[in-house]
């Protein structure tokens, strides 16, 4: 158990590095002079070669790599071009929002899907698998945008034109300050977030309970008697959840993107929005941390998922 | 023992020529397995639509009178500035600029077919070569490839997007080589998957006692096992390489204004919630989106059920 954590671990290392890596390069090599964007254009050449001696710019790259990256394990990571705050404030500011979204999401589309996915399963062909089938197939093929403006445009806006105030139209109340009022803000983004992923569940669900429905131990259980609530819930549940929680792990980078999108569309201020508005602005150093900050979270959630997985399934605990 | 027949059995006999057996070939057994499922036909008809509309948009926009990124500020708007909704004179409305709906959706389908097929006809070849040469050679080849693949799938590509954008800008082909970059991996674990099993069947070992190479076993003997995953999966990528391109768009970082592109058109009708004044703007490329993937997707299903009869019994 030990060694199969600590090699999840290194791995998540390497890929950090990399990122870390890729992005240093992608603005080593990328047009413009930093030295330049923060001092502006009437600067004197010694300001200039003052501001790169201040940010080590004249020292060789891989210098400047060890200083950049020494920076950011210190939780510096720069300020942002455009209101010289710290990034790192700017980043941290924004995620209860991002957290919110994702929280809700993700239990709304477990919820949805696993249970949808078991039901088709129990009786392959009927009337409810050909629903629950149509439904996975229509929410992997729906684009998230396109239906978070169509179901504002249909249960904001409409009910607003009538005189109903049936949802928000946008916007974010902190939990701590009414929590009814924030879980009423979110429920159009959660359910929006949701729909796709559940979809996709579903049918994920549905294959590896069909496939664990056929084993000889269900059969073994039904012959002594269990009721079929049992064997389905008990016995064939925990057999197929595993491979769910794999595609967990390798669909959180997934999400991420997912709520770039669903930020922008329901006007929430996350962590998604600060850096579509940062690319917009060229504002370096925000994108920069939003990567790399984006895929600490990715890769930790992966380590935890990936354990999750080996606590589930006693053949990898024991055999790494 | 007499060899002649009783009147019986030849009578059974002439009835046996009587009978017609034809030979049918693969294709044509798939193709008639695919065309007993409507859902399948409704896609495939809708995608010859769809491509017919983005290769005549030219005429579409000499028959409307309207270019795709003309303006129409007089007749295409209201007096206030408010775009026309659907009519005669512009049968799915106007845009924020009084440019012709219609028209913008038709090049915009040009790009979205574009981006979908190249990129996954680019990506599915990437993901199978990888595959394979993981799958054949196993041992540290297999480590290191799939450790790659792992790398790649584990990186926040949205983000990663993100920061490309950001420096060399957005453009047609960077939207391309990003999709690319991103979606070969689940693919090259398929074909992985089914190499490693194929490569211990009774033929493979009778090319290589023939004295066939690494490089003959793959492509002769083990490539034409691997079609039928290889069509599936590569249909079922071209929906997820439409929408990755139009969310791209959505978020500024695709394809450049004034070029359409349902994505751009979307994200248009997004900027100052102009599309709760005139929800056409969502409605009709948001669909054109939807109906393309769900097409796509239909399409991949119907393909896997025609192709491997068994699996879609069990799955």
């Amino acid at each position: 158990m030990a060694r199969f954590l600590l090699s999840r671990v290194g791995f998540g290392l390497l890929v950090l590095f990399l990122l870390s890596l890729f992005v240093f390069l992608l603005f080593f090599i990328a047009p413009g002079d930093p030295a330049r964007v923060i001092a502006g254009d009437k600067a004197t050449v010694e300001v200039l070669a003052q501001i790169r001696a201040k940010l080590g710019l004249d020292e060789p790259i891989y210098v400047q790599y060890w200083l950049f990256i020494s920076n950011v394990f210190q939780g510096d990571l720069g300020f942002s071009y455009r209101n010289q705050l710290p990034v790192i404030d700017i980043v941290v500011d924004r995620i209860p929002v991002t957290v919110s979204l994702v929280f809700g999401g993700v239990i709304l589309w477990l919820g949805i899907g696993i249970p949808i996915g078991v039901m088709s399963a129990r009786k392959p062909g009927s009337v409810r698998d050909r629903l629950g089938q149509s439904f996975a197939v229509v929410g992997i093929s729906f684009p998230s945008f396109v239906l978070g403006m169509m179901a504002l445009y249909v249960l904001y806006f409409l009910p607003a034109k009538a005189g109903w105030k049936l949802f928000p139209p946008s916007g974010y109340i902190p939990l701590t300050v009414d929590p009814l009022q924030w879980a009423w803000h979110l429920v159009l983004p959660w359910c929006t977030l949701a729909l796709v992923s559940a979809a996709i569940y579903a049918r994920l669900m549905r294959g590896q309970m069909l496939e664990v429905l056929g084993e000889d131990y269900i059969r073994t259980a039904r012959a002594k008697g269990l009721t079929e609530r049992r064997v389905v819930y008990r016995h064939a549940m925990r057999s197929a959840m595993p491979p769910l929680v794999t595609q967990l792990g390798t669909d959180i980078g997934l999400m991420l993107g997912g709520v770039i999108v669903i930020e922008q569309v329901f006007g929430l201020l996350g962590v998604g929005n600060l850096a579509v508005s940062a690319v917009n602005n060229q504002d370096r150093p925000v994108v920069i941390g939003v990567v790399l900050l984006g895929g600490l979270f990715v890769v930790v959630m992966n380590i935890i998922v990936d354990t999750l997985y080996a606590f589930l399934d006693s053949r990898i605990r024991t055999a790494a | 023992m007499s060899v002649l027949k009783t009147p019986n059995q030849a009578a059974a006999a002439a009835d046996v020529d009587q009978v017609h057996v034809v030979q049918r070939s693969s294709l044509a057994l798939t193709m008639r397995r695919l065309s007993r499922d409507p859902a399948s036909v409704i896609a495939a008809v809708f995608i010859i639509v769809l491509v017919l509309f983005a290769v005549f948009a030219p005429t579409i926009a000499a028959w409307t009178g309207h270019g795709p990124d003309e303006q129409f500020r007089e007749t295409g708007l209201s007096p206030s500035g408010i775009p026309v909704g659907p009519g005669a004179e512009f049968l799915f409305g106007t845009d924020q600029l009084g440019r012709d709906v219609l028209v913008r959706l038709a090049y915009g389908a040009r790009i979205s077919l574009l981006v979908g097929v190249v990129a996954s006809i680019v990506a599915a070849t990437i993901g199978v070569t990888v595959g394979m040469l993981a799958g054949y050679f196993g041992g540290r080849v297999d480590t290191l490839l799939s450790r790659i693949m792992d790398l790649v799938m584990s990186v926040p590509f949205l983000l990663a997007a993100i920061a490309l954008v950001s420096v060399l800008g957005p453009s047609l082909q960077l939207s391309i080589a990003v999709i690319i970059f991103f979606t070969w991996t689940p693919i090259g674990r398929v074909i992985r998957g089914q190499v490693l099993a194929l490569k211990q069947r009774e033929f493979v070992e009778a090319a290589r006692s023939l004295g066939a190479g690494h490089l003959g076993i793959m492509f002769r003997d083990i490539l034409p096992n691997l079609m039928v995953p290889i069509i599936i999966y590569s249909t079922l990528m071209i929906p997820s390489a439409i929408v990755f391109e139009a969310t791209l768009s959505f978020l500024g970082m695709g394809i450049v204004p004034p070029t359409a592109s349902w994505g751009g058109m979307l994200s248009e009708a997004a900027g100052n919630s102009i599309y709760l004044a005139a929800p056409w703007l969502v409605i009709i490329p948001g669909t054109a989106l939807l109906f393309t993937t769900l097409a796509f997707n239909l399409l991949g299903d119907g393909l896997r059920d025609a192709l491997d009869p068994r699996a879609a019994r069990k799955a």
